[in-house]
């Protein structure tokens, strides 16, 4: 038994997490949306509950008005595999995907309000698969039009994890343009990481469909789905056989992946240590003996409640004070002394230049 | 660098004491052991004991016939604080232990030990109950598991459970097939006679909270294969890892509560699918029929007797019996939270803690381990906290930010002062306190670095808008510059 138990905490790793982000929206982005989506169901299908999966995505596809189908999002051409289904859970969707909130997941910065979904509760047994998908430039990935993440801050936030060791294995994927760069600048230990294509080359898409208009998944997460789709919870295959997939005659972009970090050998590394959540387990062999007679058996009837007052509805919003309540006074703060400066020397200056004068006339 | 005292007793009953003492009784005396995690950290435990002989009242105890009534007895004379043990040596010939016993571990602080003749064998006996009543290396290493270096850590390390400041426990029972069975279970009166105790006993350790459902058609994701010697049908072991995941996600865990959760599931098979085992490795059937998952719970299989006649009115009712459910998984909790009594030597006899579910010192035996990962837990936080605030040195560190680090310094501080002074519970409250307040100072949402520009990011976009602005207003300064001197020379030309 022993042997086997070895062999089942192999990994060291007891519960596995996933953080799957889609940094881009408008219609034309569907592709990243459906990429996402299809992470999202493969490592679902191999496993991992929602309550273990942050899904981040604009989510501003399944119900666009451009969308021939409403209420889907397909993955392959002449609609066949609809990924939207009814039972995805988006945990934080349109405009609260940011820069700031992906790191706040990340580091546990979480303000004390957010829901328990919304957060990774992850632990130092925990494995955590990070899939990222957009637009991405020379160390920096696009997020939502109109801010970026560079690949200094995401390493930091990988420090940040590790120093509080929020992780016990991470593996970080990421598809985008010079994806390669986004993990240039990793330091923190047990980090692998896999990117769709090097520096200084774009990552391309895969097939459009006629009848959606769009083109539907990336090229690099197409072949990494069709990879998955042949690995169940009980498989054996390896992370070496990852590394293969989607070689340039197919991708166009060259695939790469690091390592360097990573303690375990790759070939020792199973695909469903990230991708799925297979739970170690051992038989019970111990009983506690409980005396039955000891126990008292009286069942304490609730004592029937003693009157209370009538309850009445909380006084939650005190209308009468907003209502009559006056603008509050803003504090007058005097200028700081660089604008006091700024204005000095612009108004000597003019006067000095063009001599005293025009005083009149300004006054 | 942390120094565990454990003050220990030990009481030599008349006719015990081995010829080779060095000193009279009483006498003091101190070992000290020091267990290295690695380069930089090391525990060193401290035992101190006190060597004496009986009192009248405890050789009254002592002369009871069994060894229960005599530790009953003896835990009335104890100062039984937590942390601390006593160990009475009785004579080799005493009948008060069974026959091939040397030691009887009480459920409360204390132990009986054969002597052995001489104090060298005395000693070595007396420090193996130490370790076994307190802590000992591989719990140690076990509670710092993340600073064991990879490669040397144990499975033991691997199923410790975190220190937490509170647990929730979730019992729930699975029914696949409602047609046919009609599953009642007290689950309210079972937790309030058999799990309360326990969990009172363990609410010194952390806050507990206890919740209860019934899913109906939750299925378990493996096949079990049919046996027709048994005609029952088998889980087989290497198929139970996967059993987890489907239920999982139909448990709605964790949704009422911040604090980790340990579920217990007991499942009632199908009637298609009845009797179901669970094979062990050898292809026998668990007599528990019940499997666990560190860090996760338990899952139990509860077999309905098929009814004698087959035109019995299907839903059959059944009346689960809570007893039987109930010792299996506080058995389920105990390994959950590493108390384990399986690997003993053989002369060495436990007592039964009965329905409180665990000895007094086995208390002690997580309190150790857990205000240890607390203080160690604490100094990593802050170290990696004051790294950061070093890295970037622009962040606005709040007041309470502030107050919260001060506060987590004083308590580890006090943490480790009781520790070596060998108060257990106040160095754990202590420890409690040190690892809230640096948990919040650490996850303050204020402290995240992207909101904090650095110093470049600063200059790169201030320069383009002032620096074209400021060039003609430099230039005219120069000009003013040069003319205020022109005409300070006129003066003396013109003269």
């Amino acid at each position: 038994f022993q042997d086997q138990a070895e062999q089942f905490f192999r990994s060291g790793h007891t519960n596995n997490w996933a953080v799957l982000v889609c940094t881009s929206r408008f219609w034309f982005n569907y592709r990243h949306v459906a990429n996402t989506l299809s992470v999202y169901r493969s490592v679902k299908r191999l496993g991992i509950p929602d309550s273990h999966i942050v899904l981040m995505l604009a989510d501003d596809m399944a119900c666009n008005p451009r969308n021939p189908k409403p209420a889907t999002v397909f993955s392959h051409k002449n609609m066949e595999l609809n990924v939207y289904g009814d039972d995805v859970e988006v945990d934080y969707r349109s405009y609260e995907v940011t820069v700031e909130n992906f790191l706040r997941v990340l580091t546990g910065r979480i303000p004390p309000s957010t829901p328990r979904s919304k957060r990774l509760l992850s632990d130092d047994r925990s494995n955590i698969l990070i899939y990222m998908t957009g637009h991405g430039g020379n160390g920096f990935l696009k997020f939502q039009d109109s801010e970026e993440i560079t690949n200094v801050e995401l390493a930091d936030a990988f420090e940040q994890m590790w120093q509080k060791r929020r992780y016990n294995e991470l593996l970080f994927i990421i598809d985008t343009c010079q994806g390669a760069s986004m993990y240039e600048r990793f330091y923190s230990p047990n980090i692998m990481a896999l990117a769709s294509s090097q520096v200084g080359e774009d990552s391309l898409s895969h097939q459009p469909d006629l009848g959606i208009g769009v083109h539907l998944m990336d090229r690099y997460t197409f072949y990494v789905l069709e990879f998955l789709e042949e690995i169940h919870p009980a498989s054996q295959t390896n992370m070496n056989d990852l590394f293969q997939v989607c070689p340039k005659s197919l991708c166009v972009s060259t695939p790469g992946h690091r390592t360097d970090l990573f303690q375990r050998d790759p070939q020792n590394v199973l695909i469903t240590d990230f991708f799925g959540s297979v739970r170690k387990v051992e038989i019970t062999t111990e009983t506690v003996s409980l005396d039955r007679d000891l126990a008292g058996f009286e069942r304490e009837f609730p004592e029937d409640e003693l009157a209370t007052e009538p309850l009445k509805y909380a006084e939650q919003l005190p209308v009468a004070q907003i209502i009559h309540q006056k603008p509050k006074q803003k504090d007058w703060h005097p200028p700081g002394g660089f604008i006091l400066g700024l204005w000095a020397l612009i108004i000597m200056v003019f006067f000095k230049t063009y001599g005293i004068k025009h005083m009149k006339h300004v006054f | 660098q942390v120094r565990l005292v454990v003050p220990i007793a030990v009481a030599f009953s008349p006719g015990s004491v081995p010829g080779d003492l060095p000193r009279p009784l009483p006498f003091r005396d101190a070992q000290e052991m020091e267990i290295t995690v690695n380069l930089r950290t090391s525990v060193t435990s401290h035992y101190k004991m006190v060597y004496r002989g009986t009192t009248a009242q405890e050789e009254a105890a002592l002369a009871a016939a069994t060894a229960r009534e005599a530790d009953a007895a003896l835990r009335l004379l104890q100062d039984a604080s937590i942390g601390s043990l006593t160990m009475y040596v009785v004579p080799e010939t005493s009948s008060l232990l069974p026959q091939g016993i040397s030691v009887y571990v009480g459920k409360h602080r204390s132990a009986l030990v054969r002597a052995g003749g001489s104090l060298a064998a005395l000693q070595a006996r007396l420090q193996q109950v130490t370790q076994l009543m307190s802590f000992t290396a591989t719990s140690m290493a076990a509670a710092l598991s993340d600073r064991v270096p990879d490669g040397q850590l144990s499975p033991d390390a691997r199923r410790y459970l975190k220190s937490s400041l509170g647990f929730e426990i979730t019992f729930s029972l699975l029914n696949p097939d409602p047609k046919s069975h009609a599953v009642d279970w007290d689950i309210e009166g079972a937790v309030n006679c058999y799990v309360k105790p326990v969990l009172d006993k363990l609410s010194l350790v952390a806050n507990f909270s206890v919740d209860s459902q019934i899913l109906y058609y939750a299925v378990l994701g493996v096949t079990p294969r049919y046996d027709k010697e048994s005609s029952s049908f088998l889980l087989s072991t290497h198929s139970l890892p996967h059993v987890i995941n489907p239920v999982e996600a139909r448990l709605g865990s964790s949704a009422a509560s911040l604090y980790p959760v340990l579920n217990f599931l007991l499942y009632v098979p199908e009637r298609s699918h009845s009797p179901l085992y669970i094979q062990d490795k050898d292809g026998a059937p668990v007599s528990t029929n019940a499997f666990h998952s560190p860090r996760w719970g338990g899952i139990m299989v509860y077999n309905v007797e098929a009814s004698a006649s087959p035109q019995a009115s299907l839903p059959l009712h059944v009346d689960v019996d809570m007893a039987r459910v109930m010792e299996v998984f506080l058995a389920q909790l105990r390994l959950v939270f590493g108390l384990s009594r399986e690997e003993l030597p053989a002369e060495f006899l436990l007592e039964n803690p009965g329905n409180e579910g665990l000895a007094d010192w086995e208390l002690d035996h997580l309190l150790w381990a857990h205000t240890v990962e607390n203080i160690a837990t604490v100094s990593t936080t802050l170290t990696s906290l004051a790294q950061l605030l070093d890295k970037i040195g622009n962040i606005v560190i709040k007041d309470d930010v502030a107050s919260e680090v001060y506060r987590a310094v004083a308590s580890v501080q006090s943490a480790v002062a009781k520790l070596g002074q060998g108060h257990l519970h106040s160095a754990f409250q202590a420890s409690k306190e040190a690892v809230t307040s640096s948990e919040r100072a650490f996850f303050d949402p204020s402290l995240l670095h992207l909101l904090y520009f650095p110093d470049d990011q600063k200059f790169a976009i201030y320069i383009p808008l002032f620096l074209p602005m400021a060039v003609p207003i430099l230039l005219s300064l120069a000009k003013i510059v040069r003319e205020t001197r022109q005409r300070k020379k006129e003066p003396t030309k013109m003269d």
